[in-house]
């Protein structure tokens, strides 16, 4: 989508004043609730030159099996085709504007509108439709006609290691250049090639508007006092080893640590949330197996700006997808998976550690509850600018975790972008 | 299915009770409900008929129930609310062994400070029922929930 046509000139007075400093570490409420801003975000993040995630190849595993799934506000189908490749179409009939794929999932030979029978194939292109020439001599569509005029809007696709993310613009960079080589060395880390198996699907709505859940992956202070398992279990904890790193850009980011086995006095004074003695009654919850490709951090959760965050968490591995609806809620949908060389114990091991996780987890339910909150808080006044300044106000990446520098990094690229 | 008026009414009296206690949060009552070595899953129906292990719940035995009453009344930061349980008759689908295969519809209503309430999650459960000492105890309870998303999260048993 060409971004300079779909906001009027006169728009851009709109957006005069939202953010009255030069900086990334005091973010202005609007940013979270303006209708005209969030609309400006889908047109310049999901519907412009950037990535978004789709889905695993592993999802749709033979040709003319598809996905249904969204980038921003807009449903698209990931299928395969008969060559085996993959192709992210626009769920859109090129006739009527029909969302006209329902299911989730399934397979079929060619994709067809109900309305008016008009047939695709799995490149999305408008094989026939019914009366063409008419009917008895009388009617039908003009002389002009093509159907290669009426294909469905096929997006632009980059497999990488059995992840699938597509782009609505053409000229978006190669995927390797998005990522950028430090975080796409995090990215190969998890996703180097290995079979991917799908162990199922969480879905969430959460009142709140996308970015909070980037920011909440971003944030490397709260995990080590919102959440009592995570401190008093040392596995995301301030005494943690840690890396924080992003792309040039800083739109994208990896929060990477060690589980510390011994606790550091310092990290938990005052934390009222660590508890010395708590104890499990089921201690299979944290029956943690190293694995050779973590090469030693024991978490490592990567921000793919703007539309999906990967999840090594121990033995737990998801992709989740952050699909907007609004400027104040999103779906959050969980990819669970495993790898096809995983024996069964594994495969039952990160089930397990799943009980963590999620809109259920045990341990980060209340992640969806916070965001939640904020936007509440958001609303209530407009006037008001959050205070992003742990660890300074600039932006880089760091070896510890008491900073809030990776949301800075975010807002700053963010600022660029959307020229506000 | 055959059954008899008398095994009913325990059934109906069993899925009235639970819902009575999750309903008054009596959660450090709930595991009582169970066998020691019971399994307690909450499911989104796509997982459960597309056949994937994944549950937003997955529990192990009253131990892990206990561990999650821990986390419902102690660690877990949320909205506080009230949930109402509606329960549709349980029916008898079969018997394996001594236990009883029951299956029945579920709503739950949540309602959460100063708002209204909201149908907050739709199922069925699937449940194996056993005779333990003088009454019946879930040996196997699984809640096959039908809503396609969950308002933003679930904390407490369904």
């Amino acid at each position: 989508m060409n971004v300079a046509t779909s906001i009027a000139p006169d728009a851009a007075a709109a957006f005069d004043g939202i953010w009255p400093d030069d900086g990334s570490s005091r973010i202005p409420a609007r940013v979270y609730t303006d209708p005209a801003v969030y609309r400006r975000e889908l047109d310049r993040f999901f519907y412009g030159r950037h990535w978004s995630y789709v889905g695993l190849e592993a999802e749709v595993p033979e040709p003319g099996r598809f996905k249904r799934t969204a980038i921003g506000e807009r449903s698209v189908i990931m299928i395969r085709n008969r060559q085996g490749e993959i192709n992210v179409l626009e769920n859109r009939c090129a006739h009527r504007a029909m969302r006209f794929c329902q299911e989730k999932f399934g397979k079929v030979k060619t994709l067809v509108c109900p309305y008016h029978q008009w047939n695709y194939n799995h490149d999305g292109k408008l094989l026939g439709v019914p009366f063409q020439r008419g009917v008895k001599g009388k009617g039908g569509m003009p002389e002009d006609f093509a159907l290669t005029d009426r294909s469905l809007r096929r997006l632009k696709v980059t497999v990488r290691n059995g992840v699938v993310f597509a782009s609505f613009d053409d000229d978006v960079e190669p995927f390797e250049d998005y990522l950028g080589p430090d975080v796409l060395r995090y990215f190969d880390r998890t996703f180097d090639g290995r079979e991917l198996v799908v162990q199922g699907y969480s879905r969430q709505r959460i009142p709140g508007n996308w970015k909070l859940m980037m920011e909440n992956i971003k944030d490397p202070y709260h995990p080590g006092l919102l959440h009592t398992w995570f401190v008093t279990y040392g596995l995301w904890r301030a005494d943690n080893q840690s890396q924080l790193v992003m792309d040039r850009h800083h739109r994208h980011a990896c929060m990477i640590s060690k589980r510390s086995e011994t606790v550091d006095a310092e990290v938990t004074k005052g934390v009222t949330s660590f508890r010395k003695n708590m104890q499990l009654n089921d201690e299979s919850l944290l029956d943690i197996v190293a694995e050779p490709w973590w090469g030693g951090p024991t978490v490592c959760m990567t921000t793919i700006f703007p539309s999906v965050i990967l999840q090594q968490q121990i033995n737990s591995l998801s992709t989740r997808q952050i699909i907007p609806v609004g400027p104040d809620a999103f779906d959050f949908v969980w990819t669970h998976f495993a790898f096809d060389d995983d024996d069964e114990g594994m495969r039952a091991r990160r089930m397990h550690q799943a009980n963590l996780f999620g809109p259920g987890g045990l341990v980060s339910a209340d992640d969806g509850e916070v965001i939640e909150f904020s936007q509440d808080g958001f609303e209530q006044d407009q006037g008001f600018a959050t205070l992003c300044e742990l660890g300074g106000t600039d932006v880089g990446n760091s070896d510890h975790m008491v900073t809030e520098g990776l949301i800075r990094g975010m807002y700053r690229y963010w600022r660029e972008v959307m020229e506000i | 299915m055959n059954v008899e008026t008398g095994e009913l009414a325990e059934l109906i009296q069993l899925y009235a009770a639970y819902a009575a206690c999750i309903d008054e949060e009596r959660f450090d009552d709930w595991p009582a409900f169970f066998t020691e070595d019971c399994v307690y899953r909450l499911v989104a129906r796509e997982n459960h008929e597309a056949g994937y292990p994944l549950a937003i719940m997955s529990l192990k035995g009253v131990a892990g129930l206990r561990d999650r009453v821990y986390g419902v009344t102690s660690t877990l930061f949320h909205a506080p609310y009230y949930q109402r349980h509606v329960i549709g008759l349980p029916l008898v689908k079969g018997r394996d062994g001594g236990a009883l295969l029951v299956e029945a519809n579920y709503q739950v209503i949540r309602t959460k400070r100063d708002k209204p309430s909201d149908l907050f999650n739709v199922g069925r459960y699937v449940d194996r029922v056993v005779r333990a000492g003088a009454g019946l105890k879930f040996a196997e309870k699984l809640c096959v929930f039908d809503s396609e998303l969950i308002p933003n999260s679930i904390i407490y048993p369904i």
